[in-house]
């Protein structure tokens, strides 16, 4: 079973990891971006964890809330509302448990995708974070690890696509070619469930 | 209705602070004549640095509320996605709405209409009309 405990190590292991790729998600981002999305994810999770330092919240869905509170607050760029919203509506989803199964974070966090998608009128293959979302949740219902495969995966998928959404659909066709940055960091958070498993 | 309550508030939100204020400025400049509506700019971080503030959105949209609606305009992508996420969670005042509008020319429509006692709906109408406007 997952408790807050838990979904706090999930958080902090995403803000380990989107601290180490930081340089990596920026390089990505100046080839079809702005180039300031690991700075702006880095800033985020970084007031995620300290948040979470200094209080815990009782349930799993409060710990998710609070995170996706913080990221819209300090992110600054598309990905503060993107991610934001994908954590409160994934800690909605699951109640007031005070520990939940890995399908019932399967279900809740395909709720979150699915507010993502409303919020930034996007869907599978627009080369968007959804890209590596959407199989994770498919996936998370057999392990950590799948998910953690599978989102891989695809955000290796998006290389090929032409940006449908976001500032790199600006570019049309010269997007193509370039792995997507919020695929690629939304692969970072399902990574860090298999840490956070560990 | 009592007709107690103040003119509908205009929030501009821009990746930019130097865009929001001379938006706001320039709305208020061509709706001038009289009183104008409240208009807050709300543009970039808290820091300065372009970006889109929560923050400086949600202190904006309270500074304009009168009671009758607040119109929110807004640049480009993450600040339109910002905005939508605090609509969804609640957090601008009851009445608050994102228009769906060009943003220098939908900010001076909603201003000046604002200025005029007009309801949110008709500030939204106005707003969106800007789009029907061809340059080409």
């Amino acid at each position: 079973m997952l408790d807050a405990a838990f979904m706090s190590r999930w958080m902090t292991a995403t803000a380990a990891a989107v601290g180490r790729e930081e340089t990596r998600l920026t390089d990505l981002d100046s080839a079809i971006g702005d180039a300031d999305h690991g700075a702006n994810l880095r800033r985020g999770f970084t007031a995620v964890s300290a948040t979470l330092d200094k209080e815990t919240p009782d349930t799993p869905g409060a710990v998710l809330a609070l995170a996706g509170r913080q990221l819209i607050s300090t992110v600054g760029g598309a990905s503060g509302p993107l991610y934001g919203t994908l954590l409160r509506r994934t800690g909605k989803a699951l109640g007031d448990a005070a520990e939940v199964t890995r399908e019932q974070l399967a279900e809740a966090l395909g709720a979150g995708v699915a507010a993502v998608g409303q919020l930034g009128g996007a869907a599978a293959g627009d080369k968007t974070m959804l890209d590596a979302l959407l199989p994770a949740v498919e996936a998370l219902g057999r392990s950590f690890a799948a998910a953690a495969e599978a989102a891989e995966a695809g955000a290796l998928a998006t290389v090929p696509l032409r940006a449908r959404k976001g500032r790199a659909s600006y570019l049309g066709e010269r997007s193509v070619g370039h792995q997507d940055p919020g695929a690629t960091s939304a692969a970072l958070l399902v990574g860090a469930l298999v840490e956070a498993a560990a | 209705m009592s007709g107690a309550k103040g003119p509908v508030g205009v929030v501009l939100v821009s990746h930019s602070a130097a865009v929001a204020a001379a938006v706001a400025d320039l709305a208020r400049g061509l709706a001038g004549g009289g009183a104008t509506a409240p208009v807050a700019p709300a543009g970039g971080l808290p820091d300065g640095g372009f970006g889109t503030s929560e923050e400086l959105i949600v202190a904006a949209a309270g500074s304009v509320d009168r009671g009758s609606g607040v119109a929110v305009l807004a640049d480009l992508g993450s600040a339109v996605l910002t905005v939508k996420a605090l609509l969804a969670e609640g957090e601008l005042p009851s009445g608050a709405r994102l228009l769906d509008a060009p943003f220098v020319e939908g900010a001076v429509a909603a201003v000046v209409t604002a200025s005029a006692g007009a309801d949110l709906a008709a500030v939204e109408a106005a707003a969106s009309e800007a789009y029907d406007y061809r340059k080409v």
